[in-house]
């Protein structure tokens, strides 16, 4: 077996937070490589090197042997480096034929070399098993279809070390083994195919290596079949030592209940398939699972801006199942959301405003004018009590930083006194400084006797704060656990098949 | 009535060239993903450009109207650089390249100011020209309302029948696919802009040149504008873009025939229609519009390769 494609030392910064820290990577011709981590471990990221489209900072590549720079896109086909992105490189409007185009020239008059490029699909199409009509547009065929017209697309540019990320995160379970056993007999006419995935059971099956990452890095890099399931979760998600487990309280009367909640994504992919779960008063529930099953769904739709397919949401044990979000905060309902500045903070307004404004909407400061002195002071007060760092409650919200941020947002959201608080992925991005404050912070609500769901890709995070830890997987939760947790059996239900 | 209707039909396309012009311009434009709000400033640049030229160099239209596309196309460039290169707002630019085409012309124009001149003049086609009414309104055209034609059709073909085309579509529709495909998205959107500019300086050469026959300052009156409503009527389609620019053509060609017949209607009120007539476009086209937006996928936004978030 020759080497295809060997990386070492890579390391890439996007604003400050390193995505990739010194990873290295080993790919030879003719073999299925798993590339295996948690969500955030840099594996995609790894690849976009690969592919032209990050330009690393640091690091050497070589392909077949021989050392490269890859400036491009362009000149990663050049070199015979093909992938088929998670999120598909197509033009929606435009026909199957014409994508493929795009990217693959074939020489002659456009339209008779549009009319060869269609013929050459189907040819390919009979070798892979696929059945494509090159006149389809994009937008009127199926996920697995324009998957297929990827790897078809891919392929006839002459790709001999073809990456696929996250593949089969798209597929049901048929066309996922349909899709692995194709990438099979890829590798066995001679192409090195690197399969980025978080699926142990796809590692085992279809794999002839498996390296592995974690925060940036390369942790592992061996033969599957000397690897056992725990010890692969165990590389996946460390073994970082618990900090000592606070008591565990709740079990009160519960606050937030869900039944039974469907929730499609924006493209009408099913994404909560019938989650139910239970937060009582005093207590965190935690939501763990890898990023992408349906996380930003049920915090969307507890939120009130995503509506729900069916299924229940009651605070109190009032169903509040379609609610918008004024309603749910009347309710008693404080959110954290995952992305602070899109629904959470409004950049250029000042601190005193952006506390203010949940306030505002519920006549707290005044129903036709403004108490800004009340509101000033009540702003004053959050800023110490959660150590926001900023020059007063005049400031602009732009110029906090992430963490501090993130307090204000808790802050208010705490301070509305209702006492359920869903808060997804509340220290992301953040340093270990402002994590551990935003963390003590919950812990001090549910002392409080607030009701935390707290929905979190960040395992340690999840295990360390919550009382029960549901697991979700594919859009249902598939197991629960009381605290403690035991941390590989949780880690199993979040990769596994289930 | 008869002969209203000759006079109507036959002054329709010189205020539809500019019209269609502009409007293919801006399709080219916005099919890359571009939108180009300067079209207003471009045409004046061309307009001026066109007739000074025309008057320094031997009052030839040709001269004119190459000095027209070559002006187009210099604050295309200017356009270009700011937008696709430092990747500013599209929409603030476009807007500064209005005021900034008005107060550079207005500038520069004096000079020429309220110079009349010749201008385009209607080709006589022999016997053609003499059939009643269809030789008045078909073959006794200026030269560049033949040449327009083509040039529409070559608009089309470039976007619709060759591979650039597809390349350009692509780039205005999903710039990080067209980029993963190793379509290079700036220099496509670079090119686009500088047709497009060329097609607006065009489009205001041709008015100075043929219309008004005549430099005053924003002379343009508007037209600029009224081809970036032409090109959601349209929608992005340049066999569409025919069609309205004969609608709007018309309804300008009216309004001196109007005014000549004597009829009792307020002189505003008249100037005002073809901006009533691009509202009552784009409410159409928002209550008609529920098939999915026809609009370029990336339309008005920059493209960042590593932008991740």
């Amino acid at each position: 077996m020759t080497v295809a494609l060997e990386m070492s030392d890579v390391t890439k910064e996007f604003d400050g937070v390193r995505a990739l820290d010194g990873a290295w990577f080993r790919a030879e011709h003719g073999r299925v490589h798993a590339l295996l981590g948690e969500n955030g471990a840099g594996k995609s990221s790894l690849m976009n090197v690969v592919c032209g489209l990050y330009a690393p900072d640091r690091g050497s590549i070589a392909v077949d042997g021989s050392p490269v720079r890859i400036d491009g896109p362009a000149h990663a086909r050049a070199l015979g480096i093909g992938m088929v992105h998670q999120h598909f490189k197509l033009v929606r409007p435009f026909t199957v034929a014409e994508n493929v185009a795009m990217a693959n020239r074939l020489g002659g008059r456009w339209t008779d070399e549009l009319a060869l490029v269609a013929e050459t699909i189907e040819r390919y199409c009979g070798e892979l098993g696929f059945d494509l009509d090159p006149q389809a547009r994009i937008d009127s065929i199926s996920v697995a279809e324009r998957q297929r017209v990827e790897i078809v697309k891919v392929l006839m540019s002459g790709t001999r070390i073809l990456i696929l990320d996250e593949p089969t995160a798209v597929l049901t379970d048929d066309e996922a083994d349909r899709l692995l056993a194709v990438i099979r007999g890829l590798a066995e006419r001679g192409t090195a195919v690197v399969l980025i995935t978080h699926k142990l059971r796809e590692v085992h099956d279809f794999a002839d290596r498996v390296t592995i990452m974690r925060a940036g890095r390369t942790v592992a890099d061996e033969d599957p079949k000397a690897l056992s399931d725990e010890r692969m979760t165990e590389l996946m998600v460390g073994s970082a030592p618990r900090s000592a487990a606070a008591a565990r309280s709740g079990g009160g009367r519960v606050r937030l209940a869900i039944e039974e909640l469907a929730a499609a994504r924006d493209d009408g992919v099913a994404a909560l398939a019938g989650v139910s779960l239970a937060v009582g008063e005093g207590e965190i529930y935690g939501v763990a699972g890898v990023g992408g099953n349906g996380q930003t769904e049920l915090a969307e739709v507890l939120m009130g801006v995503r509506s729900a397919l069916g299924g229940r949401v009651a605070l109190d044990g009032e169903d509040r199942t379609s609610a918008h979000p004024g309603e749910r905060r009347r309710g008693g309902l404080g959110t954290v959301p995952a992305d602070r500045y899109l629904y959470g903070l409004t950049a250029d307004l000042s601190v005193a405003e952006n506390f203010g404004l949940t306030g505002l909407a519920a006549g707290r400061y005044g129903t036709w004018w403004v108490a800004s002195g009340r509101m000033r002071g009540d702003t004053e007060a959050a800023i110490d009590a959660f150590e926001i760092q900023c020059h007063g409650p005049a400031s602009r919200s732009r110029l906090l930083s992430g963490g501090n941020a993130q307090k204000l947002v808790l802050a208010r959201e705490l301070s509305g006194g209702g006492g359920i608080l869903v808060a997804h992925s509340p220290t992301r991005g953040l340093d270990v400084r402002a994590c551990a404050a935003v963390q003590s912070q919950l812990l001090e609500a549910r002392g409080r006797g607030a009701a935390v769901l707290l929905i979190s890709e960040d395992l340690d995070e999840v295990l360390d704060l919550s009382d029960r830890i549901g697991v979700l997987n594919r859009g249902r939760i598939v197991g629960e656990f009381e605290r403690p947790a035991n941390r590989h059996e949780v880690g199993r239900l979040m990769v596994g098949h289930a | 009535m008869i002969e209203f209707l000759a006079n109507w039909l036959a002054f329709t396309p010189v205020f539809a060239v500019p019209l269609l012009l502009a409007t293919l311009g801006l399709i080219v434009n916005e099919r890359a993903g571009v939108i180009n709000l300067g079209a207003e400033g471009m045409m004046l640049c061309g307009a001026l450009a066109g007739v000074a030229c025309y008057i320094e160099f031997g009052e030839s239209t040709a001269v004119g109207m190459t000095a027209a596309a070559f002006a187009g196309l210099l604050i295309a460039f200017l356009f270009a650089f700011v937008v696709v290169v430092l990747r500013a707002d599209q929409v603030v630019t476009g807007i500064t390249i209005v005021f900034f085409g008005a107060g550079l012309t207005g500038l520069i124009g004096l000079r020429w100011n309220d110079t009349a001149i010749a201008g385009f003049r209607k080709l006589d086609l022999g016997f053609l020209s003499e059939i009643p009414f269809f030789g008045k309104v078909v073959f006794a055209q200026d030269a560049m309302v033949y040449l327009t034609i083509p040039i529409a059709f070559g608009v089309w073909y470039f976007l619709f029948r060759t591979r650039a085309g597809l390349n350009l579509r692509a780039v205005g529709e999903n710039p990080q696919a067209a980029d993963a495909a190793g379509i290079a998205v700036d220099a496509y959107r670079f090119c686009a802009v500088a047709a497009g500019g060329v097609l607006c300086g065009m489009a205001g050469g041709y008015l100075a040149l043929a219309a008004a026959k005549i430099w005053v300052n924003e002379m343009t009156h508007g037209r600029g504008w009224i081809a970036i409503a032409l090109v959601i009527f349209a929608r992005w389609m340049p066999g569409r873009a025919v069609l309205g620019a004969l609608l709007f053509g018309g309804i300008e060609a009216l309004i001196p025939r109007i005014f000549a017949a004597g009829w009792p209607v307020p002189q505003y009120f008249l100037q005002m229609t073809p901006f009533l007539a691009t509202l009552a476009v784009l409410v159409w086209v928002g209550v008609a519009g529920k098939r999915r937006s026809a609009a370029p996928g990336a339309l008005g936004l920059p493209y960042v390769r590593e932008d991740r978030w």
